[in-house]
C-alpha cells in the first residue's frame, strides 16, 4: 500500500469527521445547510479517492452522485425551502453546544475503540475508513436528538447517510446498485421530508417538531 | 410406518375439507367418518408396531439441516392405539353429537388436525418435528376451545389455556436444547448417543416434568384444565381429556426413560424420583379434592383427570425410583401399572365425557344441581356411565381397579428403600393414593348420584330424551372396553410387556399363561388378582338376588308415592343436593386448604326478607401463584404503557442510547 494513498484517505475521512463537528456547532440554519454541502463533497472526494486506489471506476459513479445530488442539489434545495418557510435568519435554541461537542468526541473515541480491534484483519485504509464512518453515523445521530428543528433534523439525518456511505465506499467489492440505490434512498428521503415540512409548516405555522407534541396532546 | 404417515396426512387434508364442509349439511359425515376410519387405521398400524420391531423414516422437510425424523417403535405404537382409540371413540360420538353443534364451521376443521397433531407428536422422532406436532396439537385444540366464544368465561379459558401450552411448549423446547447440546444434534437418534451429566440429566428431568405436567394437568400447572376442557364441545373435551393428556404422559416417558437414559455417566439419580413422586401424589389427592368441591359435571370430570395424572405420574416416579436403585423387575411393574392406567383411563374418562355431553344435550344443563332422576329418561347413557364412574372409582372387577392395584402393588414391593428421600417418598404415595381412591368413589357417588337418581331438580331435567344411537354406540362400547380391560388384564399386560422390555430391559411375567386368566404380577404367595372371578360373583350373585326377589317376593308391582315425612309434595329442590354430599368433605378438607367459608345471614325479627346462605372457597393455587403473575404483568404493562406516548426526539434518544450502549458493552468486553 502506498503511504500517501493512505494518508489523504485517512485524512479525507478526517475531514468529514471534522465537518460533522462543524455541523453540530452550527445554530444558524443556512450556515448549516452549507455545512451539509461541505460534508457532501468531502464525502464525494473521500469516495473519488478511493475508486483511484482500489482501481474501482463504477466508484467515480457513486462520487459523481453524491457530488451532483447531496453536495449541489439537497443543500440548495434545503436553502430554498428554508428561505420560502422565512427561517434562513432564524437561530436555534439549541442548549448544551459545549456539551454536545463533548459527547461527539466521546462518540469518536467510542467507534475507535469499538472498530479497530474487530476490523482488525482487514487493511488499514477499510480499517480507519470504517471506524471514522462510524463516528459520522453516531455524530449525525447525536445531531437528530439534539435539534428540535425539523429541517436541522432532515440535515442531521443526510450527514448521518453520508457517513454510511463512507464506510461503504471503503468496503471493496460494495456493487454498484446498492449504491445507487442507497443514493437513491436518500433522495427519496429527502422529497418525503422536504414535502413533509412544508405540510407541517402549513398546519402549524411552524417547523419546530415541539408543535407536534403539542398537536398528539401529550407533550410532558 | 408409511401408512401412518398418509394417514395422517389424509387427517390434515379432512381439516382442510372440513372449511368447505363445514358449510354443508353433510359435511360433520364427511369428517367425523373420516376421521374415524382414519382413526381406525392409526390404531391398527399402532397394533401392529407393539411387537415389531422399531421402524424409521426421515423426510426431506423442515429445517434443511435436521429434516423431519419419524419412528415407530412399542412406546409410540402403545399411545398411537391409546391415541386412536379416544380419536375414533370420539369420532363414532360426534356424528351423532355434532349435529347439535350450531356453529360447525368453528369445529369441523380443526377436529382432524386436532388428531392428527397428537398421532404426529407420538411419531416424531426429533425436537423440531415432536415441538411442531406439539404446537399443532395445542393450537388446534386452542381453537376447539374457543368455538362457542360467545358462551361467558370460553375466551378466559382459551386464553389461560393457550398461555399454560405456550409455557409448556418452551419447557420442552427448553429440555430438548439441552439434550442436544452445543452441537445441535436435534434427532433423537443423536440424543440417545450423547453423553449426560448428572446435573444435565436432572435440569433435562425438571424441565420435562414441567413443561410435559403443565400439558398433562400436574398440580400446580392444571389451572388451565378446569377452564379449558369444560369449555369446549364435548367430544372435543373428552379428546383433551383422555387423551391429550397422555399424549403429554408419553412426551415425559419419551424424553425421560428414553432420551435421558442413553450414557449417563452414573447411574440416574433417585432424588429426581422423588420429584416426580411427590408431586404425583399431591396431583392425585389435590385433583380430586378439587372435583369433590365441583357441581359443573364437566369440570368435575375435567378436575378428576387432574387426579389420575397424578397417579400415572406415580406409576412414573416409582419406576424412575425402582430403575434408579437397579431394581427392574420393580421398574417394570410400576410403568407397566402406569402404562395401563393411561389406556384405562383414555378409555373411562372418554366415556365418561361422552356421558355428559349426552346429559347435556338432552337437557342443555351442566350444573348437576338442575338434573336429577336422568336414569328413567336415559336408561342406556346412565348404564354406561354408571360403568365408567364405577370403573374410575376403582371397583372391581372393572379396568380402574386392576391399574390402581397394579400400582399399589408397585409400592408395597419395596416400601422401605435404604435412601430417605425414597423411604419417606414412597409409603406417603402410597398413603396419598388410598386416600384418593377413597375420595374418587365418594366424588363419583356424587357424580352419578345427583345426576341420574332422585327426583328431577329442574323442568329441563325432567323433559329429557334419550340419545341419538352414534353417541349411545361409543358410550356402550367405551363400557364394554372398560369391562372386557377389567376381566382380562392378563392379556393387556402382556401386551404391554414388549413396550415396558423395550423401555426398561425388563417385563413381567407371562400372565396369559397362568390359569383361570389370573394375573400375578410378582410372585404367587404375594398376590393375585382374578377380575373373571370377581365379574362371574358380582354377576352370577345379582342374577340370583333378582330371581330370588322377583320368584318370592310379592307378585304384583305398586307403585305408590313415597313416604314424605309429613310434608306432601315436596319440592324436588328439598332433594339431598351435590354440595350436601360433599359437604362432610368440605368441612374435613376445605376448611384450611381452600378457606371454605359458610356465612349465614338471617334476617333481624320483622324483617319479611330470605335468609340467606353464601358458601365461598378460594383456590390457593391460583390466589398464590397465577394471580400474582397476572397482576405482575399488568401492573409491567401500565408502566410500559407510558412508552406508547413519548415525543419523536424521545424515541430517538431511545436508539442512540441504545446503541451506544451497546457499542459500549462490545468496547468493554473485549
Amino acid at each position: 500500500m502506498n503511504p500517501l494513498s493512505y494518508d489523504v484517505a485517512k485524512l479525507l475521512a478526517g475531514l468529514l469527521v471534522l465537518a460533522s463537528f462543524l455541523m453540530l456547532y452550527q445554530v444558524r440554519l443556512s450556515a448549516l445547510l452549507n455545512m451539509l454541502g461541505v460534508h457532501a463533497f468531502i464525502l464525494a472526494l473521500a469516495v473519488a479517492w478511493q475508486a483511484t486506489i482500489q482501481h474501482a471506476p463504477e466508484l467515480y459513479i457513486t462520487a459523481l452522485i453524491t457530488l451532483v445530488f447531496k453536495a449541489l442539489l439537497i443543500p440548495a434545495a434545503l436553502q430554498r425551502i428554508v428561505t420560502r418557510l422565512g427561517l434562513h435568519r432564524e437561530i436555534e435554541a439549541i442548549t448544551g453546544i459545549g456539551l454536545s461537542m463533548l459527547a461527539g468526541i466521546a462518540l469518536v473515541a467510542l467507534s475507535l475503540e469499538v472498530m479497530l480491534p474487530v476490523t482488525a484483519h482487514i487493511d488499514p485504509v477499510t480499517r480507519e475508513d470504517i471506524a471514522l464512518a462510524l463516528s459520522v453515523v453516531l455524530i449525525g445521530l447525536l445531531m437528530m436528538v439534539t435539534r428540535r428543528n425539523a429541517v436541522s433534523q432532515v440535515a442531521a439525518f443526510l450527514s448521518l447517510e453520508n457517513g454510511i456511505d463512507l464506510a461503504a465506499a471503503g468496503a471493496e467489492g460494495m456493487p454498484l446498485v446498492v449504491e445507487i440505490s442507497v443514493a437513491f434512498s436518500a433522495l427519496m428521503a429527502f422529497l418525503v421530508i422536504g414535502i413533509f415540512l412544508f405540510r407541517i409548516r402549513e398546519r402549524f405555522d411552524t417547523v419546530d417538531i415541539r408543535a407536534l407534541d403539542e398537536f398528539r396532546g401529550d407533550r410532558r | 410406518m408409511t401408512p401412518a404417515l398418509l394417514a395422517i396426512l389424509a387427517l390434515c387434508a379432512t381439516g382442510m375439507l372440513g372449511v368447505i364442509w363445514a358449510r354443508l349439511p353433510a359435511g360433520r359425515w364427511g369428517v367425523y367418518s373420516a376421521s374415524l376410519g382414519l382413526s381406525v387405521v392409526l390404531m391398527l398400524v399402532g397394533i401392529g408396531a407393539l411387537a415389531a420391531p422399531p421402524s424409521g423414516l426421515t423426510l426431506p422437510l423442515g429445517v434443511p439441516w435436521i429434516g423431519v425424523h419419524l419412528r415407530l417403535d412399542a412406546l409410540a405404537g402403545f399411545f398411537l392405539v391409546v391415541v386412536n382409540l379416544g380419536a375414533g371413540g370420539a369420532s363414532l360420538y360426534a356424528l351423532g353429537y355434532g349435529q347439535h353443534e350450531k356453529m360447525p364451521e368453528r369445529v369441523l376443521p380443526f377436529f382432524p388436525v386436532f388428531l392428527a397433531g397428537m398421532n404426529l407428536v407420538v411419531l416424531a422422532d426429533d425436537a423440531f418435528t415432536f415441538l411442531f406436532a406439539w404446537e399443532l396439537m395445542s393450537v388446534s385444540s386452542f381453537a376447539l376451545v374457543i368455538a362457542h366464544h360467545r358462551e361467558s368465561g370460553t375466551m378466559l379459558a382459551g386464553y389461560v389455556y393457550l398461555i399454560m401450552a405456550s409455557l409448556s411448549a418452551l419447557l420442552l423446547l427448553l429440555a430438548f436444547a439441552l439434550l442436544a447440546g452445543p452441537a445441535g444434534d436435534y434427532a433423537f437418534a443423536l440424543m440417545r448417543a450423547r453423553a449426560v451429566t448428572p446435573g444435565m440429566a436432572g435440569a433435562v428431568l425438571l424441565l420435562a416434568l414441567l413443561g410435559a405436567g403443565a400439558k398433562a394437568g400436574l398440580i400446580p400447572l392444571h389451572a388451565w384444565l378446569p377452564l379449558a376442557h369444560p369449555a369446549a364441545p364435548s367430544h372435543v373435551s373428552a379428546l383433551m381429556s383422555g387423551v391429550m393428556t397422555k399424549v403429554a404422559v408419553y412426551g415425559f416417558i419419551r424424553i425421560v426413560f428414553d432420551l435421558l437414559d442413553g450414557k449417563l455417566t452414573g447411574p440416574p439419580a433417585w432424588w429426581g424420583a422423588v420429584g416426580v413422586l411427590a408431586l404425583g401424589g399431591v396431583t392425585a389427592v389435590g385433583g380430586i379434592l378439587y372435583a369433590l368441591m365441583e357441581s359443573d359435571l364437566k369440570r368435575l370430570l375435567a378436575y378428576s383427570t387432574v387426579e389420575n395424572i397424578g397417579i400415572i405420574f406415580i406409576g412414573l416416579g416409582l419406576a424412575m425410583a425402582f430403575r434408579a436403585t437397579n431394581f427392574p423387575a420393580g421398574a417394570a411393574l410400576a410403568l407397566t401399572a402406569a402404562l395401563f392406567h393411561v389406556f384405562n383411563h383414555a378409555v373411562m374418562k372418554s366415556l365418561l365425557f361422552f356421558g355428559a355431553g349426552a346429559v347435556i344435550t338432552a337437557t342443555g344443563a351442566r350444573d348437576m344441581e338442575q338434573l336429577g332422576g336422568l336414569i328413567h329418561r336415559l336408561p342406556q347413557t346412565s348404564f354406561a356411565f354408571l360403568i365408567g364412574a364405577a370403573a374410575i372409582s376403582a371397583l372391581p372387577p372393572l379396568n380402574g381397579f386392576v391399574s390402581e392395584w397394579l400400582t399399589f402393588q408397585a409400592i408395597l414391593l419395596r416400601p422401605d428403600m435404604p435412601q430417605w428421600g425414597l423411604k419417606i417418598m414412597i409409603p406417603t404415595d402410597g398413603a396419598l393414593l388410598a386416600l384418593a381412591a377413597a375420595l374418587a368413589a365418594s366424588c363419583f357417588v356424587k357424580a352419578f348420584g345427583i345426576t341420574f337418581l332422585g327426583r328431577p331438580r329442574s323442568a329441563l331435567a325432567a323433559a329429557a330424551h334419550e340419545v341419538d344411537r352414534f353417541s349411545r354406540a361409543a358410550m356402550l362400547g367405551f363400557a364394554a372396553l372398560a369391562v372386557l380391560a377389567g376381566v382380562l388384564p392378563g392379556v393387556l399386560i402382556d401386551t404391554l410387556a414388549p413396550v415396558v422390555s423395550a423401555v426398561l430391559g425388563a417385563r413381567l411375567p407371562v400372565q396369559i399363561t397362568v390359569p383361570w386368566l389370573s394375573i400375578i404380577p410378582v410372585a404367587a404367595s404375594r398376590s393375585s388378582y382374578n377380575g373373571l372371578l370377581i365379574f362371574t360373583f358380582l354377576t352370577s350373585a345379582t342374577l340370583l338376588t333378582v330371581f330370588v326377589i322377583h320368584r318370592f317376593a310379592a307378585r304384583t308391582l305398586r307403585r305408590a308415592p313415597a313416604w314424605d315425612c309429613g310434608f306432601p309434595d315436596a319440592s324436588p329442590a328439598t332433594q339431598y343436593s351435590g354440595a350436601s354430599l360433599s359437604e362432610p368433605l368440605r368441612r374435613v378438607f376445605g376448611t384450611t386448604l381452600f378457606q371454605a367459608r359458610t356465612v349465614v345471614t338471617l334476617p333481624p325479627p320483622g324483617d319479611t326478607g330470605p335468609a340467606r346462605i353464601v358458601k365461598s372457597r378460594r383456590d390457593p393455587i391460583w390466589d398464590f401463584l397465577y394471580a400474582p403473575v397476572g397482576q405482575a404483568v399488568g401492573r409491567m404493562a401500565d408502566v410500559m404503557n407510558h412508552l406508547q406516548f413519548l415525543t419523536i426526539r424521545r424515541y430517538l434518544a431511545f436508539v442512540f442510547i441504545a446503541l451506544i450502549t451497546l457499542l459500549l458493552a462490545l468496547a468493554l468486553w473485549q
